[in-house]
């Protein structure tokens, strides 16, 4: 049997990075078959090359058993090669409808697409109106979006790039049952992924990179998690070490917050409560745009709101600003280190100085000590362990890791007494993530309160004390994090609001 | 009464299709996501090469071309700097005007005053006399409606058709747009060079058609006043003729004011329209949901492809 | 084929460079278009670069007429640069700097005939706040109804200058003038006159405040934490705001300095070289300043170089004017092309410039 799609040799350097480097595997029809890898091994740049995003500088590709090499994604889909991105290819103000027609080659009139979508969507046990527009719907729904915009195209190999990081658990079940039903019709399915028990459970083989080169192949169901592991990391990982302790007093509450949406497509938070304690971290669950990046400007103090709805000690700080904040104890890391947490053109001085001025006595009436500047940048460096060239290295110069340690070793040798961290491994490779883990559990150890906001359940159970989640803007009561089963956090991540009543 | 309210209506129209026109083709240069403020510099190259070309060719319609081109080439400038060099689009934009404006003045020395043909009007001259509709419906110049019916050609292609929806998805998300294939920086380019025909031709009607002469600075602020346009019709183009006419009606009704005498200080009516267009922006601009809801996410934003 | 790959840090050599090779092929092509206007390409780029500070024959005259004309464009574009830095687009600065002598010419016919010596500080305040004013026009509008800074702060250019019309053809226009446009002469007044400081040196107090406005604004932007919020704020608005500046009243105060320079600039103006408020009192010093502020590269320093050269370019055009014949506006469209090369340009700092073999398909 010729293999559905065979490559051999790829080769992709960019400068400075070799991206693939002679990576060759082979896909067959009807085959689910991951692509193992941490952040940085090379998958997406793999599949880019397959899907026509990226030309290989070497090497050559056979679909079914006919040379193949996409120009560009049109030819990659005309060639029945279709894909789903992990950061969805969508038009927020657009409809469902309007944006399935911009990724077909010839699509129908809009009353039959209409009807096309709606007939898929069921038979596929994908719901989806095909008149609203997308930036109303939920990371869950916009998937479906792209991954029926594929199946109208009737492709012979399907594209998936880590697509259960938005789900919840109970969706990633719906759309494993759609995978499943799609590959015994006899589609193949490339699947992304570093998430290993996903793995064992949906694909028939897996083909693991490193650094840009493939490392192994394997029989997901045949051998164990932990060996996958072993081939993807190259070393085995120390688990962070935490020593239980009691509890303090509590440091900083959320007293019934309520905030109208910011933007048109935004969340409104409503009614959120929960309070978090000296020595504590806290985690708080949920698929991104359900009002995580909401409650982090609240924290902060990007959004101010009456003064009583959030206290530190007792104290409300409600109305202050991020400065007044900061000067209180209260740090924040958002999500997005280009461009929030860091300004991606300012060199790491510049950058140092950014939340530190305060804290650490950065300026002098006004002016900015540009020495003692450089020597706190270089300190966050050294500590944090950021590779990097030297201090006056821009931003966006660094990768997303070691730009994450220096954000994140920015705040925390400011001595926070509450410390909000909002997707603190998101894009880090994993000998990275396990640093900044570590630093967030040594916080915690020293005193502080610690909020860490996550998408990703494994992480929050590995540090969380507490756990709590959010949905739709609303927030469910926290509960013991030791005691909880990946359903109980699925069944309060679908739908947070009506947990707090089964449980009580 | 001091101002006949046809003759009124009949100024408003021809007062109101340059900036209908230039305002139109920058609609659909900021849908696909571009914002140009060099329209004031593509007006006055249109004026003053629709101004040229009219008096030597005789025709008037080879004006009209010639002022398209003229502002198609001032934007041609626009869309390199920005689509192939990356350039700021504020700063390009105003470099486009304050270029344009010198460039113009240079072509233009020694024309004013000179004679130009007449210009087409496609319906006859019996019914210009037909009591009100007219003067206000039959009697103006072929362009006024072209121009009306540019409007209406810009809303079935944005709505209607694939291009359209291709251009909006470009000014919504190119980097998606880019990922499913679509040209970017070439849909760009068109849009820019449409936007810049547009302007051109506005400006050749102010110079051909309604002042018949060539003056130097003779759009005064007409470029800015069809960007603003655009802001108040939230980027919907049967909302930029309502704007163009309200526009029109005030300069009209303001020239009229003024040589009725009436005991309105000059200055006040001469800023008038000026005045009222940024009254208009701030009310519109106010009100959160509405004016949020269609401006295009990608507007001014350096769309670069990476890897 | 060619590819611009992004530089992971801006090239030094070219943020300085690009300028320089913008003026190189300005001159060029100005060269191409003086000879298109059928003049000697080599001898009008001459007359405007080279006589003006150098010929034996005019340099008398140029050389103190280069710190005229660029004092007000310094003074102004310093102002526009902290805006332009944070992302806030001032573009009506010839506006304020109409408002701002008018202003101030008020304030000194006010008192006329005095010779009071308050009376000249006097006037430079109420240029600077006449300007301050128009600039809170749309300062105000943006912060607190959202609504574009760079569309209303240019409309009221043309408001201004109606009210520029109306002054000198009405409320400021000379009692003694026989009825023609145009108030009583200021600089020739004792008291209401922005005096030439040094002889034969064209400094008066307006190039004064331009080089003191170039070293605040220097250390500013280097050394205090205000300059390091405005750059923040214009390169990254959402991290800015996650540092704790406040975008409303940064807006305000940047346009407010804006306003207040463009205005005293329009005093210094009335005051001294221009003398009188008249219906074409202002020549554009407030656009021309932009390209100053950009061909400065938004640096103090820079804008100081970049002033002197445009001034040169004014006095250098008059003069090809006179002695060629080439017509005003085509020093306007020098100067624009001079911004179009210098963005064009710019691309080099922030992209390297790669030769790509095509990949046979």
């Amino acid at each position: 049997m010729t293999a559905l799609l065979e490559i051999s040799g790829l080769c992709k350097a960019y400068p400075g990075v070799v991206a693939n480097d002679d990576v060759s595997f082979a896909i067959q029809p009807g085959e689910v078959h991951a692509l193992l890898g941490e952040n940085g091994a090379g998958k997406s740049t793999l599949v880019k090359m397959i899907y026509g995003l990226v030309k290989p500088d070497h090497g050559t590709m056979r679909l079914r058993g006919a040379p193949y090499a996409p120009a560009e994604p049109r030819a990659a889909r005309a060639a029945g090669v279709a894909m789903v991105f992990q950061h969805f290819s969508l038009f927020e103000a657009l409809s469902v409808a309007e944006n399935i027609a911009l990724g077909m080659e010839d699509p129908p009139k809009p009353r039959d697409l209409a009807a096309r979508i709606s007939a898929v969507s069921q038979a596929y046990g994908l719901p989806l109106d095909p008149f609203r527009l997308v930036g109303d719907l939920s990371a869950g729904e916009r998937q479906r979006v792209e991954i029926i915009r594929c199946l109208l195209q009737d492709p012979k190999l399907l594209i998936m790039d880590e697509p259960t990081s938005v789900l919840t658990p109970q969706e990633v079940e719906i759309l494993f049952h759609t995978l499943r039903k799609l590959a015994a019709e006899g589609t193949a399915i490339l699947y992304i992924s570093h998430k290993l028990e996903e793995i064992r459970t949906l694909c028939d083989a897996a083909t693991i990179l490193r650094l840009g080169r493939k490392v192994g192949e394997c029989t997901p169901a045949a051998v164990t998690a932990a060996h996958m592991a072993e081939l993807m990391v190259g070393k085995s990982l120390a688990q962070p070490a935490r020593a239980a302790q009691a509890p303090g007093a509590v440091l900083l509450a959320i007293n019934g917050l309520n905030l109208p949406a910011t933007s048109s497509f935004g969340t409104s938070l409503r009614d959120v409560r929960f309070s978090v304690r000296a020595g504590e971290i806290l985690g708080i669950g949920g698929v991104a745009g359900n009002g995580q990046d909401e409650l982090l400007s609240v924290l902060s103090g990007e959004i101010t709101t009456a003064p009583d709805t959030i206290t530190l000690a007792g104290a409300p700080i409600g109305a202050l600003g991020p400065h007044a904040r900061r000067e209180k104890g209260v740090l924040c890391a958002p999500e997005e280190r280009l461009g929030h947490a860091a300004a991606p053109d300012m060199s790491l001085t510049e950058n140092a100085l950014l939340t530190a001025r305060i804290r650490r006595g950065l300026d002098q009436g006004g002016f900015v000590d540009w020495a003692r500047t450089r020597e706190f940048a270089q300190e966050i460096i050294t500590r944090f362990d950021v590779r990097t060239p030297g201090t006056e290295v821009v931003a966006r110069a660094l990768s997303g890791g070691n730009l994450q340690k220096f954000v994140i070793g920015r705040e925390i040798l400011q001595a926070p007494s509450v410390l909000v961290v909002n997707q603190p491994t998101w894009g880090v490779d994993a000998s990275a993530a396990a640093a900044i883990r570590q630093a967030l559990l040594d916080l915690a150890q020293g005193g502080a309160a610690v909020i860490v906001i996550s998408q990703d359940l494994d992480e929050l159970l590995e540090i969380a004390d507490r756990f709590c989640a959010l949905n739709e803007g609303r927030m469910s009561s926290a509960r013991d994090a030791r005691a909880l089963s990946m359903e109980e956090i699925g069944l309060m991540l679908g739908g947070a609001h009506d947990m707090a009543e089964v449980v009580a | 009464m001091i101002v006949d309210p046809v003759t009124l209506m009949v100024a408003l129209i021809t007062v109101a299709t340059p900036v209908l026109l230039a305002a139109i083709g920058e609609l659909v240069v900021e849908k696909a996501g571009v914002l140009n403020l060099g329209v004031e510099g593509m007006m006055i190259m249109g004026a003053v090469c629709g101004f040229v070309v009219a008096h030597h060719s005789g025709s008037a319609a080879v004006g009209f071309a010639a002022g398209m081109a003229g502002g198609a080439a001032l934007a041609m400038l626009f869309a390199v700097l920005t689509q192939l060099l990356m350039a700021n689009q504020v700063a390009s934009g105003l470099a486009l005007t304050l270029f344009g404006l010198g460039l113009a003045a240079l072509i233009g020395v020694g024309y004013g005053g000179r004679d130009l043909p007449a210009v087409y009007r496609p319906f006859p001259e019996v019914w210009h006399d037909i009591a009100v509709i007219g003067p206000i419906v039959f009697s103006h110049s072929a362009l006024v409606y072209v121009a009306l019916l540019l409007v209406v050609a810009v809303w079935l292609v944005l709505t209607r058709t694939r291009i359209g929806l291709v251009l909006r998805a470009v000014g919504e998300n190119h980097d998606a747009a880019h990922a499913l294939g679509y040209k970017v920086v070439r849909i760009r380019i068109a849009a820019i060079l449409f936007g810049g025909a547009c302007a051109g031709l506005g400006g050749a009607f102010l110079s051909v058609v309604r002042v018949q002469n060539w003056l130097e600075g003779m759009t005064a602020g007409a470029g800015w006043i069809a960007l603003a346009l655009v802001v108040f019709a939230a980027w919907k183009p049967w909302r930029v003729l309502l704007g163009a006419w309200l526009f029109g009606g005030i300069a009209a009704l303001q020239l009229r004011l003024q040589a009725a005498e009436v005991g309105v200080p000059v200055a006040l009516l001469d800023a008038s329209p000026y005045l009222i267009t940024i009254i208009v922006l701030v009310i519109i601009s106010s009100d959160r949901s509405r004016a949020a809801l269609n401006a295009p996410a990608m507007l001014g934003r350096i769309f670069h492809t990476s890897g | 084929m060619i590819a611009l790959e992004k530089r992971p840090q801006p090239a030094r050599g070219w943020v300085i460079g690009a300028p320089l090779l913008a003026v190189v092929l300005t001159m060029i092509a100005g060269g191409i278009m003086f000879a298109a206007l059928g003049k000697d390409p080599v001898g009008a780029i001459r007359i405007i670069f080279w006589d003006p500070l150098f010929s034996e024959q005019f340099s008398g005259y140029s050389r103190p007429q280069l710190l005229v004309k660029a004092g007000p464009l310094i003074l102004i574009a310093i102002g526009l640069s902290l805006g332009f830095r944070a992302g806030i687009w001032n573009i009506g600065a010839e506006g304020q700097y109409i408002v701002g002598a008018l202003c101030g010419a008020a304030f000194g016919l006010a008192f006329w005939p005095s010779t009071h010596p308050l009376i000249f500080p006097g006037m430079v305040l109420a240029g600077l706040l006449g300007g301050v004013l128009w600039a809170m026009i749309p300062a105000l509008l943006r912060v607190y109804a959202r609504t574009n800074e760079i569309l209303v702060s240019l409309l009221l250019v043309y408001v201004a200058e109606a009210m520029l019309a109306s002054a000198a053809t009405g409320w400021l226009r000379n009692p003694e003038g026989a009825g023609f446009p145009g108030s009583r002469n200021l600089a020739r007044h004792a008291g209401t006159d922005n005096p030439e400081l040094i002889a034969g040196t064209g400094m008066h107090w307006g190039v004064l405040a331009a080089f003191v406005a170039v070293i605040m604004a220097y250390v500013i932007m280097t050394r205090h934490v205000l300059g390091y919020q405005i750059r923040l704020a214009g390169q990254a608005p959402r991290a800015a705001r996650f540092g704790g500046v406040n975008a409303g009243r940064l807006v305000i105060l940047c346009m407010g300095v804006s306003g207040a320079l463009a205005g005293m600039a329009g005093l210094f103006e009335v005051a001294g070289p221009a003398g009188r408020i008249s219906i074409d009192f202002n020549v554009g010093y407030g656009f021309t300043a932009i390209i100053v502020a950009f061909l400065g590269r938004l640096n103090p320093i820079g804008i100081l170089l970049a002033g002197l050269l445009l001034a040169l370019t004014f006095i250098g055009g008059e003069l090809a004017q006179l002695m060629l014949g080439i017509p005003a506006p085509a020093i306007q469209a020098f100067q624009g092309m001079l911004l179009f090369f210098l963005l064009a340009l710019d691309v080099l700092a922030n992209y390297r410039v790669k030769l790509k073999r095509r990949v046979a398909a």
